[in-house]
């Protein structure tokens, strides 16, 4: 989805998000931003609550109640050498921008992107075009190769050709992609996705244990040393509201 | 002043206290001395004088009764709800030695809510053509700010960060303390005084301070209040199911969780509840609470009752509706697995006196037992949040991440301005409000004699 919002769009950088409300009982969630513009930013979503249903509603014109960002710290880019960019699902998106940066920084950039399925496969073309090579895996072998990013990450780390990894996707993903690359030893950097509320540093909602200490994702944050996330507390945590967003996705 | 009886207000998040009537008002108005060399006002952090608006008050004066506390006080209805008035005016009275002091702060609020309803407001609208200033964030001290240099002449703009005008008022305090309709009230009085607010913009990020001076702002008053929620940094603690103090009220004043799931924004509470801190914050978490739903709410203290910080109002209020007080007790472990269920605390003593003058608890040793509980709240405090000090140049920060301010709110660099938490560490609205004023006297002498740096 393209939003026209010249302010936010002006100040994005690669792996900042925006927290967005849709309607006046809604909740603020947060969503990466993919793209931007001098006037707008690229949004990518999928509808799986009451909010990212909302918004998948919404036609060309309509407005979105609110848009607050650009939010969290960019990613650091420089050139590293040769990067490993992974992303899963919707994380492709947020990932698209630090992959545009890093290959602009001069790094050679390879690129392993996943789905479940061939049609939840986004932004291939984009990804193809900052990428030195592009690899695909779907879960059922519908595109690319059968598998997991992971199968693929593990068969190049056995080549020892990365000075460091990026990994944006479900926080089971980013897991599995910091247990991989630590066995080897690579820095590895994941964007994390906790719940979120006001977005910046206010709740305290979003806290994640990295290195053993509590750190906020939304102004510490979202990018994170893989290696040192506390990650089953993270996906504990995203399980909390499980039951109530059910419930609300049942209620009218 | 009237209240909603406990039994019945637990079920609810309406207002706990009724307001007067304006019988009641009048009678209280008349205890009144009219003292020449008034004391109360001595103890008004904004100066409001005090004895000339009850006067108005005892002779049914009510809309002059306003006007009068709005020549110093532009959030009437706001500070004579959430006040703490038993240590500002109302603790100089000299009724107060032997009696009960006059009730200054329902005066005021009664004042307040009478003009709202007359639906008969006084305004004066700004010219706007002393200058331009940005305020940073809307709660009381940048409210204040605004509405003070709107009614010297300036051109005023706030912004805002969340999606409602109000800071901690809107998200901090709950409905039943100081209704949402009341604070949006009073916002619609800044901005009929010619200030404009801009929401969904955090200064910081949307926006740099340098970049407010480049689009032509004179100058920048940042109130962006408290911020980063504090935790006790014992294990467990980040179980679900533990909330900051913030994060517990935000979902529910802000977001409205209690109205779950007609709004969308889920809370958990549980049977029992502990929160955990003495301040005013705890009492709102727990107050918050059981109207939730929890049967059981422990507020664990590592000191006694009489040195909690909380206004005894709502401690009385807290007791009247059932919340349990575990005293002389420190948390040292939240218990459980993935969720909850339990709090590990320590019984304490009192030692020698610390830096606040008040004898330090100390831990006795192997008198550990366990509170159950299916939530635990954390309301120990905030400390300053970080945005602006990151992104702005040359501005002088304490050791505790606050903004280093002279008595007039100036900063470390020219032309800025601050006032209110992110100054001061935690305080209250009041004090946020006189900083506020403060600085918007700083400002216009700034602004049109080039002073102060």
């Amino acid at each position: 989805m393209v939003v026209y919002n010249p302010l936010v769009a002006r100040k994005f950088k690669p792996g900042q998000f925006v927290i967005v409300r849709v309607c006046e009982e809604g909740e603020r969630i947060p969503l990466t931003i993919a793209d931007a513009d001098d006037e707008s930013i690229t949004i990518v979503f999928q509808e799986v609550g009451k909010t990212t249903k909302m918004l998948g509603q919404l036609n060309v014109g309509d407005r979105i109640l609110n848009l607050l960002g650009p939010l969290g710290r960019p990613t650091h880019i420089e050139n590293y050498g040769h990067v490993c960019c992974i992303g899963g699902g919707v994380g492709v998106a947020a990932l698209y921008p630090v992959a545009k940066a890093l290959k602009e920084a001069g790094n050679r950039v390879t690129s392993i992107i996943g789905a479940k399925t061939k049609d939840l496969i986004i932004f291939e073309d984009e990804m193809r075009r900052v990428s030195d090579e592009l690899y695909i895996t779907t879960d059922d072998g519908s595109k690319g190769e059968k598998g997991f990013v992971t199968d693929v990450l593990k068969r190049l780390l056995e080549k020892n050709i990365f000075d460091r990894v990026f990994a944006v996707g479900p926080a089971i993903m980013m897991k599995v992609v910091s247990d991989v690359t630590k066995t080897k030893n690579v820095k590895t950097i994941v964007s994390l996705n906790p719940i979120m509320i006001d977005g910046t540093g206010m709740c305290g909602g979003c806290r994640v244990i990295v290195g053993g200490e509590p750190k906020f994702a939304c102004v510490d944050g979202p990018d994170f040393e893989g290696h040192l996330v506390d990650f089953n507390h993270l996906l504990s945590r995203l399980k909390m509201y499980e039951k109530q967003e059910k419930e609300v996705m049942q209620a009218a | 002043m009237p209240k909603q009886e406990p039994s019945v207000r637990i079920r609810n998040f309406d207002e706990v206290a009724l307001g007067y009537t304006p019988e009641q008002a009048m009678e209280e108005a008349s205890r009144c001395l009219q003292c020449k060399d008034a004391k109360c006002i001595e103890g008004c952090p904004v100066g409001v004088d005090i004895p000339t608006f009850i006067k108005y008050i005892k002779e049914g004066n009510f809309l002059d009764a306003v006007k009068k506390i709005k020549e110093r006080n532009s959030l009437p209805a706001i500070c004579g709800r959430v006040c703490p008035q038993e240590n500002q005016c109302e603790k100089l009275c000299v009724m107060g030695r032997r009696w009960e002091p006059i009730a200054i702060g329902r005066l005021e609020r009664f004042a307040a809510d009478y003009e709202r309803q007359s639906g008969s407001r006084f305004v004066v609208a700004s010219s706007g053509e002393k200058g331009r200033v940005a305020c940073v964030g809307s709660g009381p001290a940048s409210l204040t700010c605004a509405a003070d240099l709107a009614l010297m002449g300036y051109d005023v703009t706030i912004f805002e960060s969340l999606h409602v005008p109000g800071g901690v008022l809107m998200y901090g305090i709950p409905e039943f303390r100081l209704p949402k309709k009341v604070v949006q009230d009073e916002v619609e009085y800044v901005k009929s005084l010619g200030v404009k607010i801009v929401t969904d913009v955090i200064v910081g990020k949307t926006v740099t301070i340098d970049e407010l001076f480049k689009e032509g702002y004179q100058a920048v008053f940042i109130g962006s209040g408290a911020g980063l929620p504090k935790f006790l940094g014992i294990p467990g603690e980040s179980l679900n199911g533990v909330y900051s103090a913030n994060e517990f009220l935000i979902r529910v004043n802000l977001m409205k969780a209690y109205l779950f799931p007609k709004y969308h924004t889920p809370i958990y509470v549980g049977k029992r509840v502990a929160v955990i801190g003495g301040g005013n914050v705890a009492m709102d978490a727990a107050r918050v609470a059981l109207r939730l739903g929890a049967e059981e709410v422990y507020v664990v203290y590592r000191r006694v009752e009489a040195e909690m910080p909380a206004r005894r109002e709502e401690v009385e209020n807290a007791k009247e509706e059932g919340v349990k007080f575990v005293f002389y007790s420190n948390p040292i472990r939240v218990l459980g697995e993935g969720w909850v269920k339990g709090l590990e605390c320590l019984r304490m003593e009192l030692g020698e006196p610390d830096e606040t003058g008040r004898r330090r608890p100390i831990p006795i040793p192997n008198s550990n037992f366990i509170l159950e509980c299916d939530s635990v709240v954390v309301a120990i405090g905030q400390s300053p949040n970080p945005l602006i000090p990151m992104t702005t140049e040359g501005l002088k920060i304490g050791e505790h991440g606050n903004i280093i301010v002279d008595s007039e709110g100036r900063t470390s660099r020219k032309g800025v301005f601050a006032g209110g938490d992110i100054t001061s560490g935690e305080a209250t609205v009041i004090a946020a409000m006189g900083a506020g004023k403060r600085a918007a006297k700083a400002i216009d002498q700034y602004i049109q004699l080039g002073v102060g740096w």
